[in-house]
Formats: C-alpha cells, sequence, structure tokens
C-alpha cells in the first residue's frame, strides 16, 4: 500500500553549517528530483529546500526501503557528507505524521519566525518543479494542494501573520494607531541607518507620499532622495523642517541627542497641535528622551519597539494554538481520502453503485409495466444485470491486476471520477467542492497583502529575518 | 404595549452593554458580531416603543423629559449603527451603548405620562427634537474625547495591551470629535431657536433668563468657542478632547438641573 513520508532536516535539528551543504539550488532541483525517484523504491517525490530546511518528501510502498533510500539520496547530495554525519540531524515521519508535518511547514508553524509568510511560495515553487518533472503524481498532487489550502485557511481563519514581527514593522503598526490614513502623511529621516531606511521603504508601501531625508553628509541625502524619491534636506535645517513632518525616524550614529524638547514643542506649535510620530531607532539614542511628556509628540525608542513586538509573539503564539487545531482536522480529511484509494473498498463502492442504478431504473420501468408476466419481469430484469455486469466486467478487473502497479493510485482515482463514487459520500463529495473553490480563489493573481509583506532583511541589527527561509 | 416594547429594549441594551463591554476586553472578534446583533435588535424594539407611543397619545412623543431622554437614546444608538455600517469601528459600541442605557434607565425614572400640551406649545417638539439631535452629536464628541484620551495615555505609557489593540487611531477619534461637533452644533442653534420662538408664543418673551436656558446659553458659547479654537488656533487632538469632555458634563448637569426642578413636562 502507497505510503507518504517524509525525512528531512530544519533549523531546529541542524546546523547551519549543514543545512547549507545539504540546500539544493533551484537551478539543480529539477536534476535532484529525477536522481531521487530513480531510487527504484521512490513513486512519487518532492523536494523542498529553503534555507532553514531540506525535506524531502515522498510516496513508497515499503516504509524501511523508502526511508533507506531517502536518506542515501540525501547523503548523496553533497560530497563531504556520510550517512552517519546526517542521520542525527534527520526527523522520519510516515503516514499521518508525514502529512501532518507536511500541512503544518505549509502553516508556517514549523517556521523560524511562525506565521512568516514566505514559506508557503518556497512549498508552492517546489511543487511547480515536481509536477514539471513528472515526479509528483496523484497522491502528492492532492497531498500538497491541501497542505496549500490549509495554510490558506490558516492564514485568513487566524491572525498568526498580522501582526509585526521586526522591529521596522512594528514602526509601522505604531504609526497606524496614531493616523489612520498614511498616504497623506509626510516621513522625515533622520540619518541612514539601516532599520530607518527599512521602516521608512515600509511605510512608503504604506503608501506614505512624501519622505524628506537629511544625512550628516549632504551627498548621502541626495542620493537617497533619489532612491526614496523624496527630498534631501541640510543637515542643520531639519529641525526647522521638522513641523511638515508627521512621522521622524532617526537614526544616527552621533553620541548625543540631536532632537530636543524644544523642537518638538516648536514642530508641534507649526502644526497647529497635530500630533507628530518619532521613533529613535539610535543607540545611543538620538531623541532626548523628555519629548514624550510633550503633549501629541509620541516618541518610541527601540525598546519600545522590541515592545511591542514582543505582544506580537504572543499574540501569534496563541493562534498558533488555534492554527494546530485546525491542522489536525484536515489530517483526518487527508487520511480518510488516501484511505478512499485502496483497491478493495474502490471496488465495493463500484459494485454498490452499478446496484442501486440497476435496482432505480429497474423499478422505474416494471411500475411503467404492470401487466408483465412473471417470466417477463425476470427477463427484464435480467437484461440489467447482463448489461451492468458487462459494463463492470473491464474496469473491475484493471483495478484487481493493477492493485500492485506503480500507478494504482491513478487507476483508483480515475475509476473513482468516472463512476462519480465519492458524491455518494456526501461530505467527501463536500470536501472536493470546497478544496475546488480555494483552487480558484488560489488561481487569483496574488494580491500583496500590506501586513503579511514585511520580508525584512535587517541583517545588519541581529534581529531574525522572517524572510530567511531562502 | 409601548412599555412593553421599551421595556424588551432596555433589556436588549443592557445585554449589549454588558457584551460590548466584555467585547473590549477581551482578545476575540467573536463578540463584534453578538453585540451588534443584539444592539440592532434593541434598536427595532426602541423604534417600536416610540412609535407605539406616538399612535397611543397621536402627538409626536417629545414634550417630556421621559420622552426625551428616551429619543435621545434611540438617537445615539441610530447615529452609532450609521458610523458603525460605514466604518466598522466596533469599539464605538463598548462606549456609546453604556450611555444609551444610561439615558434610557434615566428615563424609565422619570414620569411617563403624557402631559396635555397648552396649544400655544403644540411645537415645542421641534424644540426638543432639535436640542435633542445636537446633543447626540456632542455625545459622540465626548465619547470620541475619551476614546482619545485612553488612546493617548496608553501610547505614552507603551501598554500594548487589547485596549489599545482595540481603539482606532488617534487622528481618526480626533476627526470623529470634530465632526461630531460640526454636527450637533448647527442643530442645538436651531434648537435653540426654536425653543426662544415657542417661549415668544407661550409666554410672549424670547428668554425669561432661567437656570436653564441660562445653562443653555452657556453651553451653546462654550462649544462655539471649541470650534473655533479648533479652526484658528489648533485646539485639536488632545485639548479637544478634554474640552469635549467638559463641555458634556456640562450638558448633562444642565439636564439634571432642569430635571430637578421641573420633574415633569418641559416648562
Amino acid at each position: 500500500m502507497d505510503t507518504i513520508i517524509v525525512v528531512g532536516l530544519s533549523h531546529k535539528t541542524a546546523p547551519v553549517e549543514l543545512r547549507e551543504r545539504l540546500a539544493v539550488p533551484e537551478s539543480r532541483l529539477g536534476e535532484a528530483l529525477c536522481r531521487l525517484c530513480s531510487y527504484p523504491a521512490i513513486r512519487e517525490g518532492l523536494l523542498l529546500s529553503t534555507c532553514n530546511r531540506v525535506e524531502v518528501y515522498a510516496v513508497v510502498e515499503e516504509v524501511e526501503a523508502g526511508y533507506a533510500s531517502v536518506q542515501e539520496f540525501l547523503a548523496d547530495s553533497h560530497m563531504s557528507l556520510s550517512s552517519e554525519e546526517l542521520t542525527p540531524h534527520l526527523y522520519w515521519y510516515t503516514g499521518d505524521r508525514a502529512i501532518s508535518h507536511l500541512f503544518r511547514v505549509a502553516a508556517s508553524l514549523d517556521s523560524m519566525i511562525v506565521g512568516e509568510p514566505q514559506i508557503l511560495g518556497q512549498l508552492k515553487d517546489a511543487f511547480e518543479v515536481a509536477l514539471a518533472h513528472k515526479t509528483s503524481d496523484v497522491i502528492l498532487n492532492k497531498i500538497v494542494k491541501k497542505g496549500i489550502s490549509v495554510a490558506k485557511r490558516v492564514r485568513t481563519e487566524t491572525r498568526i501573520s498580522d501582526t509585526a514581527v521586526s522591529v521596522s514593522y512594528a514602526a509601522v503598526e505604531l504609526a497606524k494607531k496614531i493616523f489612520s490614513n498614511l498616504s497623506e502623511k509626510t516621513v522625515l529621516l533622520v540619518g541612514a541607518g539601516e532599520m530607518a531606511k527599512l521602516a521608512a521603504r515600509h511605510l512608503m508601501n504604506q503608501g506614505v507620499h512624501r519622505v524628506m531625508i537629511s544625512t550628516r553628509n549632504p551627498h548621502n541625502a541626495v542620493d537617497l532622495a533619489n532612491r526614496f524619491n523624496g527630498v534631501s534636506i541640510p543637515f542643520e535645517d531639519f529641525r526647522r523642517e521638522m513641523g511638515e513632518a508627521d512621522i521622524v525616524l532617526c537614526s544616527t550614529g552621533a553620541s548625543h541627542y540631536l532632537i530636543h524638547a524644544e523642537d518638538v514643542q516648536r514642530a508641534i506649535r507649526q502644526r497647529m497641535n497635530r500630533p507628530i510620530f518619532l521613533i529613535d531607532i539610535s543607540v545611543p539614542r538620538n531623541i532626548d528622551p523628555s519629548v514624550k511628556d510633550i503633549d501629541n509628540a509620541f516618541l518610541f525608542d527601540i525598546d519600545d519597539l522590541e515592545l511591542h513586538i514582543e505582544n506580537n509573539r504572543e499574540e501569534r503564539r496563541r493562534e498558533a494554538a488555534k492554527a494546530e487545531r485546525m491542522i489536525e482536522d484536515e489530517v483526518v480529511v487527508a487520511l480518510q481520502w488516501l484511505k478512499s484509494l485502496e483497491v478493495t473498498p474502490t471496488i465495493v463502492a463500484l459494485r454498490q453503485r452499478a446496484e442501486d442504478i440497476k435496482r432505480g431504473e429497474l423499478e422505474k420501468t416494471l411500475g411503467r409495466l404492470a401487466n408483465l408476466s412473471p417470466q417477463e419481469r425476470s427477463l427484464v430484469e435480467g437484461l440489467a444485470s447482463a448489461i451492468v455486469n458487462k459494463l463492470l466486467h473491464g474496469p473491475l478487473v484493471a483495478l484487481k491486476q493493477e492493485a500492485h502497479a506503480s500507478s494504482s493510485a491513478m487507476f483508483i482515482e480515475a475509476a473513482r471520477r468516472f463512476f462519480n463514487l465519492d458524491d455518494a459520500t456526501g461530505s467527501e463529495a463536500a470536501d472536493d467542492a470546497r478544496e475546488s473553490g480555494r483552487r480558484a480563489e488560489a488561481a487569483r493573481p496574488d494580491v500583496p497583502v500590506p501586513a503579511v509583506d514585511y520580508a525584512d532583511r535587517e541583517g545588519t541589527t541581529g534581529e531574525p529575518d522572517p524572510g530567511s527561509q531562502r | 404595549m409601548p412599555v412593553m416594547f421599551f421595556m424588551t429594549t432596555m433589556g436588549l441594551y443592557l445585554v449589549g452593554t454588558t457584551s460590548f463591554l466584555a467585547y473590549l476586553l477581551r482578545r476575540s472578534e467573536a463578540l463584534s458580531k453578538v453585540s451588534l446583533g443584539v444592539t440592532a435588535l434593541g434598536f427595532l424594539f426602541h423604534t417600536l416603543a416610540l412609535g407605539s407611543r406616538m399612535m397611543a397619545s397621536g402627538q409626536v412623543p417629545l414634550t417630556s423629559f421621559h420622552e426625551a431622554m428616551t429619543f435621545f437614546s434611540w438617537a445615539l444608538i441610530l447615529v452609532f449603527l450609521v458610523v458603525e455600517i460605514r466604518q466598522r469601528i466596533h469599539v464605538l459600541g463598548s462606549f456609546i451603548l453604556p450611555l444609551a442605557l444610561i439615558s434610557l434607565l434615566s428615563a424609565a425614572a422619570l414620569p411617563k405620562e403624557v402631559p396635555t400640551l397648552q396649544p400655544a406649545v403644540g411645537t415645542v417638539w421641534v424644540h426638543v427634537t432639535l436640542s435633542m439631535l445636537g446633543t447626540v452629536g456632542f455625545a459622540v464628541a465626548f465619547v470620541a474625547g475619551l476614546m482619545y484620551l485612553i488612546q493617548d495615555g496608553l501610547l505614552k505609557s507603551k501598554r500594548f495591551n487589547v485596549l489599545y489593540a482595540k481603539l482606532p487611531p488617534l487622528d481618526y477619534l480626533d476627526h470623529l470629535n470634530q465632526q461630531s461637533i460640526v454636527f450637533g452644533f448647527p442643530l442645538l442653534t436651531l434648537g435653540i431657536i426654536a425653543g426662544a420662538i415657542s417661549g415668544v408664543f407661550a409666554k410672549g418673551a424670547l428668554l425669561s433668563w432661567n437656570p436653564e436656558q441660562t445653562w443653555a446659553l452657556v453651553t451653546w458659547v462654550f462649544y462655539f468657542v471649541v470650534l473655533i479654537g479648533r479652526i484658528t488656533v489648533g485646539w485639536r487632538a488632545k485639548r479637544a478632547a478634554y474640552l469635549t469632555i467638559i463641555g458634556f458634563a456640562g450638558v448633562v448637569l444642565t439636564f439634571i438641573g432642569v430635571v430637578l426642578k421641573s420633574h415633569g413636562p418641559v416648562t
């Protein structure tokens, strides 16, 4: 009987030194997949390789033989690797646990940063490659698609990806608690610190319409102004121009306060008391902390942003628990489907279906032919039975013959579709309908979801990078 | 019949208030639907209560304080539902529902009998309707101001809790505050004019300078100054929030004063 297995390693089980040696570059993914499927034990295969995980999903007939083949495949993928070196870092799952693992990975529950959205795209890419090389067939197709739809459900029905987990994005979230519409706002960027630039970039993605940039080195400011499509302001003037800015992002290397309480007070007067949002990402701080006591000035330093993120992480953990429950349910559904792919239940269902049709039609016809003699009745019944049996003979023989062939799943799936066998059981049919509905939804071009789109690359700050799955 | 509708409304607003307050403190969004549903149902009964009372008495049910408070509560919920449908600010309900409930409870505490009007003050309902609608504007401004101060405080003290997550952005609240006064002020102005005209017919004098009339004028001047201050010298944000809270406290005091003094039909 065909079983799904997964063998792999991730950021949870293996150090980066090992992961990077195993990682398969995108250009060679197809080649690797073909090598994987050349093992006789492997019927279907999918290779998911990101910088946080390398995993092989496979459909095998014999679990042990499948495990051995995949391990050999992994060890062979890099010359300097031995099986002994690899084994302690690998995890092995089969059946429901393998499906559950796939669903959890897709839904980003197994990610370094839970809820980060990249992994789903990476899984889709890996699936595309498998489809292109025809290494994924009936079972993996169905299960991976299911995994993708489960991940989408998790994303829409829980708030797992709704909140920022990076400092620069936290600035956007805070800005949105002060200003309802960022598109009319002006940002003043003081200094060219990486995180401030990122935050400015996020704010622009949210529609901020004007950026003013001031750096100590005037060339830098002009350069940045070009990149951000903004205006540069001489460093000695930025305090006077501050009144025009709704959001001030400050991150310079200065060792003293650049913005004092008087500067902010003047800006607020110029702004007729409209609130001003100041973010100080510099260490040591560049904005005098006493600014926070000024009415309508909202000052946040790096610790405040971190605090904001910590709250979000808690929220994500809570939502992850919800997602786990959803996945448990979906695994049960997937297992039911897998079970339906076995030969015997399919044959039983096929016979039952034919019998139902025959009986229904007979009742209809005999009801109209009330004057038949018992002999004539039995002749009509015999005719119906003969037609049904002759028609079924071919498919039943084929199913029995293919039961142990590698293509059995395909035959069974085909039989179930030709004879509409899954319609009989309402729940599965409903599930399929839901599935295809979701697929239609998935076919729409992916509109970037702003709240989810925080592919920070904050390498310089030591902050974990949500986009680091690749 | 009107009494039954009235009691049902009160019961539903009580449930709505409880559920909206629970919504404010719970992380889940699910309660907002329940709260809204209950509120909408309450509003339906409220409308029936007003309608049936009008049918029963054969006149616009806006001549006693009981009726004025009932109408105030009804209009407040109406405004909330309109804002909610357009902008989905559920949390507004957590502040407006208690206010609507309180005004309904105080209506219940007042005498319910329909006052028999002298023909000359038959149009007094115009004065009451306009003044009450103006007051609804000030009530919403008050709620917006209160929410503004809470959110301002949470942001300043960096308490990113459930309340912080649920309250809308500061500038939205400030805008709501402004719009409510812009909506309420002209209505109150017209209400006062209508009252003065009624006064001329009833007593032959525009103003009798009794305490409630004096207070009403003081309130009017106060909101006028608040509005002008916002436009000219930037009395917005935190200051506007404080001012509208003080202004509404003045309105409430006027009400209490008038009710305690006359305890019955509008004089």
